[in-house]
């Protein structure tokens, strides 16, 4: 195999299970290890509002102890060969990831497969684990950038599952019981929709043989279609809100709207265009007026998430609490522009050209291809996408991206959200 | 794996570190200084950290911001980080674009401006820093520890710097710092990836030699006294959550100590992960986890070893469980040591803490990024031998080795504990 080549149509191995399971592989033959990494459709979506986070608990707890392991026998397993494995909650899906020494992919499979499919909910651990997620959140009630984004997320996703935060509110984590998280689990996961991606020193053909080993004759007819996402209805003015937070030295600023998804046609542009925005170079415009030109944060930058939803486009500041007027007047002032003119012809080839050299060096680790193969899955995007991918970006002009740019961002009609302390209100 | 390794000093005193890889079109390059917070005055506190900001604001050559765009551009992306005994910046980027990050560091060695608005607007972003820091329990806390661990020596203070210094610190400060630690003889280059190593000594004589080197800077040289008794500092804040801090004075990292106190680790709280860019562990099975948070005294633990030159501290940082003290963590934690103090561990404990290593090493050899991160990395406090020979310096670790570390370097009189308490503050 070149070194220079991407993952594509000859080198990565796709094959579709009977039961309904993805696997996407691809060899590394240099590599002394392996990544494995994927999804069940399991996600936050199913959790009624009253047990806000029971995908999240669930997913922890499938690894406390199985039908033939407990939990001390099931991570001794683990870290005495030095292989890491973990499962965690999002809103669409629970997501696995783990490595090994390459000779011990089997050992990852088994685990997953056990964790997945036998689990037994011990309650000792279940209740270990609750007051693990209750200290988590008691931490996050502290946390600046966290409580923005939380009030953020109420704000812009108003009536959606995305105002839900994954990790769910002490009154509901103390309200879900062990039975929950044995009908979540017995109900949600499932073989159809799973991805398993695995990148390193294994062959393709070992890949899946080890998988179907395990996972190959799971079932479970009971697992129901993945739920769709209701409209969601766009911000009409500016909505702010501010959270206080004692003694804290700086304030955290999260602003913006919700972006285009991932499959959206906008995203490809949006993303290369929220690049010059807030993110090339030292954060892009926004780094340059706040940081560099006004020294006013370490960090200031945009971000656009994409995901299968209208995942968030926003803007972010720490500054000082004295200076958030400030801060949040220059950000508008370069969304302002944004929306107004086309980025110039030198932004636009430097972003296009850091996109596409930049994708080699995001391959360059198992961990990282494993996650790219896992994206041509979960966004449709062809196993030649990568090949495609330079064509993609170089095809998009100033033009689009302020089109596609004016199609979501208004710096009149944006959700600001702040936390920090505040003399006026503490 | 084995790719050869080219070290080689030139004329002016700049040791340089090559190593070929040649799995991905890929090349990353890391300069380092031998200069870091320990090598500051009080007063003058911080201001290796922000002299490190200042070199990415501008020369004649490259000015402000033209070096991230640049390297942006060509696709790669670079950082730089300041720790107590060195300062080292990187870029890796596609390994046809190699040029620009050479005879860029080249460049900011001597040519950097400092201009006085610059300082000034860095300034405010540095202490900007510092509060987002401060935001944070754990940094708090640490800050603390870090002071009442070290009574003399300079790692007494916190790389960033203390805020009245960082008010007043002027941009004459930072030059001089500067002029006199950035030279070629009081640094390291070490670069690994898709490259001919005899064109890149090439490249590397054309834009290095010219550089005169300087006088070689003093290192400040003022030897903690051996600690004769146990600190121990509180730190009050709002939160509900109490967390603990156990630091224990350490072997420096070229004793041959420092690898019986890497197995040590691994056995209390998991192996340290010593990588910049690649995966560890967990540490669910380690005796400390079992002691602590299965028995629900915490909600978590973690442990690291540090790789310094002086004896800096090997930690322990817990979340409490609400429900439980800092007092009844500490009593646990000395149960556990006093069994590694009473009886050697079993072989089989030391065989699975290599194969951790292993698997540790084998994750991080995947980043390039990382393996000239590695070559340098131990060249400031000793010599990449020390990284070449690691795992074999850690097979040769016996049970006994890790009960006298227990013995001595865990004994109380040699620890600080800092204990950071909810003050109901919070809403």
């Amino acid at each position: 195999m070149s070194i220079h080549s991407l993952p594509g149509l000859d080198d990565i191995t796709r094959r579709v299970l009977p039961n309904g399971i993805i696997i996407l592989t691809r060899p590394n033959p240099g590599s002394l290890s392996v990544v494995i990494s994927g999804y069940v459709m399991a996600g936050a979506i199913f959790e009624p509002d009253d047990k806000l986070g029971l995908a999240g608990f669930t997913a922890l707890a499938l690894m406390r102890g199985s039908r033939e392991h407990n939990f001390q026998q099931i991570y001794d397993a683990l870290e005495a060969n030095g292989a890491s494995l973990g499962l965690d909650g999002g809103t669409h899906s629970v997501g696995f990831y783990g490595h090994a020494l390459a000779e011990d992919l089997e050992l990852l499979t088994k685990t997953l497969a056990e964790a997945l499919r036998q689990p037994v909910f011990p309650p000792e651990q279940v209740e270990r684990l609750r007051d693990q997620l209750l200290t988590g959140l008691a931490i996050r009630a502290q946390d600046t950038s966290e409580m923005a984004s939380l009030a953020f997320d109420e704000m812009v996703y108003a009536g959606h599952p995305y105002s839900r935060p994954e990790d769910g509110y002490p009154d509901t984590i103390r309200a879900i019981t062990r039975d929950d998280l044995v009908t979540f689990q017995q109900r949600y996961f499932g073989p159809r929709g799973m991805v398993i991606s695995i990148v390193g020193g294994v062959e393709p053909e070992k890949v899946i043989d080890t998988v179907v080993r395990s996972l190959g004759d799971w079932e479970n007819p009971a697992q129901p279609q993945p739920l769709g996402l209701p409209a969601l209805k766009p911000l009409g003015a500016m909505v702010t809100r501010q959270v206080n937070i004692s003694g804290k030295s700086e304030a955290d600023i999260i602003m913006g709207v919700a972006g285009p998804p991932r499959r959206s046609a906008d995203f490809l542009a949006a993303s290369v265009g929220n690049n010059i925005l807030g993110q090339f170079g030292l954060g892009g415009r926004i780094g340059t007026s706040v940081r560099e030109r006004s020294g006013l944060a370490y960090h200031a930058s945009s971000s656009l998430s994409g995901g299968i939803g209208p995942g968030p486009w926003l803007f972010l500041a720490g500054v000082d609490p004295n200076n958030l007027d400030k801060t949040i007047a220059l950000m508008r002032q370069e969304i302002s522009g944004f929306v107004t003119e086309p980025v110039t012809g030198e932004e636009l080839a430097d972003s296009q050209a850091n996109y596409v050299g930049r994708l080699p060096l995001s391959l360059e680790s198992n961990a990282g291809v494993a996650a790219a193969l896992l994206n041509l899955e979960r966004y449709e995007l062809g196993l030649d996408y990568y090949l495609r991918y330079a064509d993609l970006v170089n095809a998009i002009t100033a033009d689009e991206i302020l089109e596609t740019a004016q199609r979501y961002l208004n710096p009149d009609c944006l959700a600001i959200a702040v936390a920090g302390t505040f003399a006026s209100s503490g | 794996m084995d790719e050869a390794l080219t070290k080689l000093t030139l004329h002016n005193g700049l040791l340089v570190l090559l190593k070929e890889i040649h799995t991905s079109p890929i090349i990353s390059q890391w300069i380092w200084y031998r200069v870091g917070s320990r090598d500051e005055v009080p007063g003058m506190t911080g201001s290796s950290h922000w002299v490190e900001h200042m070199l990415f604001k501008g020369t004649r050559q490259f000015p402000t911001g033209a070096i991230d765009r640049a390297i942006n551009r060509d696709g790669g992306y670079l950082n730089a980080f300041t720790f107590l005994d060195w300062t080292s910046f990187f870029e890796t980027v596609p390994a046809d674009k190699i040029d620009l990050p050479l005879r860029m560091e080249a460049d900011r060695m001597f040519n950097s401006l400092f201009d006085p608005d610059e300082v000034t607007s860095e300034r405010t972003v540095v202490i900007s820093e510092r509060q987002g820091s401060e935001n944070e329990p754990l940094f708090r806390l640490s800050e603390e520890v870090q002071s009442a661990a070290f009574r003399v020596h300079p790692y007494h203070h916190e790389i960033i710097g203390d805020l009245t210094d960082l008010y007043t610190i002027q941009r004459e400060d930072l030059y001089r710092h500067y002029r006199t630690f950035y030279l070629p003889n009081n640094a390291v280059l070490s670069i690994a990836g898709d490259f001919d190593t005899q064109t890149m000594l090439d490249r590397i004589r054309e834009l290095y030699e010219p550089l005169p080197a300087g006088s070689q800077p003093p290192r400040l040289a003022r030897a903690e006294p051996p600690q004769s008794g146990e600190r121990r500092v509180s730190v009050e804040g709002p939160g509900e959550t109490v967390y603990l801090q156990v630091s224990y004075r350490e072997p420096s990292a070229d004793e041959p100590d420092f690898f019986a106190l890497n197995v040590l680790d691994s056995l209390l709280t998991g192996p340290t992960n010593l990588n910049m860019f690649g995966g560890g562990i967990t540490n669910k099975t380690s005796r400390l986890y079992k002691a602590l948070v299965e028995k629900e005294l915490a909600v978590s633990i973690n442990g690291g070893v540090q790789a310094t030159i002086d004896p800096y501290l090997y930690t322990m940082m817990i979340t409490v469980h609400p429900k439980h003290t800092a007092s009844d963590c500490i009593e646990a934690i000395e149960a556990e040591i006093k069994q590694l103090q009473d009886a050697p561990p079993a072989n089989e404990e030391l065989e699975r803490a290599m194969k951790q290593a292993r698997a540790i090493f084998a994750y991080g050899s995947e980043s390039i990024s990382n393996q000239a991160y590695w070559m340098g990395f131990s060249e400031m406090f000793a010599t990449v031998d020390w990284f070449t020979t690691y795992l074999e310096q850690l097979s040769t670790v016996t049970p006994a080795d890790v009960q006298r570390l227990a013995q001595t370097c865990l004994r109380p009189q040699n620890r600080t504990l800092g204990v950071y308490l909810p003050n109901g503050a919070a809403q």
